[in-house]
């Protein structure tokens, strides 16, 4: 089997601009939340992308562009491809798509006629606008499309860009997530179905915890064939060595509260990377700070990982960003990347209050070095969406 | 289209209407110097999607519907000018 590496990352998100920012930040204790919501508050589309290029986006491809040129660059392809246009493929998931230009299209048909309504509505609004513009920028006709399952979009996307460079689909792909979610009509539906924090305060295990702080943000990976990656003298940030997806079939937007679903796709996960529980060192959990995933997510990892899920330390990018639905599993295994460089167990900020059975190692408050004795660290990444879809990635450190 | 509903238009003169897409263009990104009567939406990269929009201004204001065969056929400002003051 062909072997899958990131030689690119690039993000937008609610710490700031950059990959490595995120990464900084969080171990720096700072958190990305202001009144009860993560937005990106230093990204300004014009700074970036021309007026024509920023018109021609909804707010989550604006963010995909920016984090896509960042990725691009970061893996030196911006002078020249290394690959044939036909060989690289771009997947880019989002949960939502293009609310905002969804809103302002209904808007403009209620109150001034159909034939006011927006030309672009479209375009901009279909949940695979990120993926078909990055394609378009960068001049890439491999295999492209979005994938859409809520808040597992992103490790969807991944899972599946690394099956296409593994199946010899592709011999590189562009892949990640975008969201940009942080309309009315979002901000009023999520709250109608009691799924965000009253407190506005992301504190994934704590007992306090009381909902999800939407965030939003992109997260854009560039991942090549292994042996061609280095046969053009790349640098290897990590590897994908392993995917697990199921379904609960269970509830809309409820966990199996056994976590059978989510623990089958961490043993579906580590089967595909062929590894056992006692090689895990770090655990990128889903952790979104609502009481019903943090439960199951913990009760899925102990009956996945058996006795070797109190020893992993487990922690939640969300409690530095807050939830950025489909951009989330891509910024934050672009976060666990930089945690398996770096030989650290980053933080879950905020967390104080021990729940009972929540009972794993969370990380509280500060980072946590990763004794790996000159192994090459490997963690697990998980994304959860509603309607029961789970996606597990396995990645290992250079 | 009414009799009435024409009269609120604006009269589809040749200065109104090429007023009004040198004030339309320029939202779509194309640089206001640019913008000639001879100079091709190719040029400006104005394209399928820009004139979908711009129809729809023109619409707005002088109440002349650019069908997609119209818009298929002009290739310049001039011709876009041109037609919309024939049609109005």
């Amino acid at each position: 089997m062909r072997k899958v590496v990131v030689t690119g990352v690039g993000a937008v998100h609610p710490l700031g601009l950059g990959a490595r920012l995120l990464f900084d930040r969080w171990m720096a204790g700072e958190v990305g939340i202001q009144g009860g919501e993560a937005p990106c508050s230093d990204f300004e589309p014009t700074t970036h992308l021309s007026k024509k290029e920023a018109r021609r986006a909804d707010r989550f491809t604006q963010l995909a562009m920016v984090a896509g040129d960042e990725a691009i660059a970061s893996a030196g392809w911006d002078d020249e491809q290394p690959y044939d246009p036909a060989r690289v493929g771009t997947v880019v998931g989002t949960g939502i798509g293009g609310l905002a230009t969804m809103e302002h299209g209904q808007t403009m048909l209620l109150q001034a006629g159909p034939e006011k309504v927006p030309p672009l509505s479209v375009p901009l609004m279909m949940g695979n606008a990120a993926s078909g513009v990055l394609a378009m920028r960068y001049g890439f006709r491999g295999p492209s499309f979005g994938t859409v399952s809520a808040c597992a979009a992103a490790g969807h996307a991944i899972g599946t860009a690394m099956r296409m460079i593994q199946y010899g689909e592709a011999d590189a792909v562009l892949t990640g997530g975008a969201e940009a979610a942080l309309t009315p009509l979002s901000i009023a539906a999520f709250a109608a179905l009691d799924a965000t924090s009253d407190s506005g305060i992301s504190r994934p295990f704590d007992a306090r915890r009381d909902g999800f702080v939407m965030g939003e943000g992109a997260g854009i990976l560039i991942l090549e064939e292994e042996e061609a990656a280095k046969a053009r003298g790349a640098t290897i940030l990590g590897r994908f060595i392993g995917y697990g997806t199921t379904s609960d079939a269970h509830h809309l937007t409820a966990p199996e509260v056994e976590g059978r679903g989510a623990a089958a796709a961490i043993t579906v996960a580590l089967g595909d990377a062929g590894i056992e529980p006692s090689q895990i060192d770090y655990i990128n959990a889903h952790g979104t700070s609502t009481p019903l995933n943090d439960r199951a997510e913990t009760v899925a990892l102990k009956r996945a990982l058996g006795d070797d899920a109190k020893r992993i330390p487990v922690s939640s990018t969300k409690s530095a960003i807050g939830h950025l639905l489909g951009a989330a599993g891509a910024v934050e295994a672009i976060a666990t990347l930089y945690a398996l460089q770096e030989r650290v167990a980053p933080p879950t900020l905020g967390y104080e209050q021990a729940e009972e059975d929540l009972d794993l190692d969370y990380v509280p408050q500060k980072p946590k070095p990763l004794n790996v004795n000159g192994r090459k660290p490997i963690a697990l990444s998980n994304s959860f969406g509603f309607g029961g879809h789970n996606a597990v990635l396995v990645m290992e450190g250079t | 289209m009414t009799t009435q509903e024409i009269d609120e238009n604006m009269a589809a003169s040749p200065e109104a209407v090429e007023k009004c897409v040198r004030e339309a263009l320029p939202q779509f990104g194309v640089e206001p110097e640019d913008i000639t009567r001879d100079a091709t939406f190719e040029d400006l990269d104005v394209d399928s999607l820009d004139l979908a929009e711009l129809s729809q201004v023109i619409e707005e204001e002088f109440g002349v519907a650019l069908k997609g065969e119209d818009v298929a056929k002009i290739k310049t400002v001039g011709e876009a000018v041109d037609l919309v003051v024939s049609r109005s």
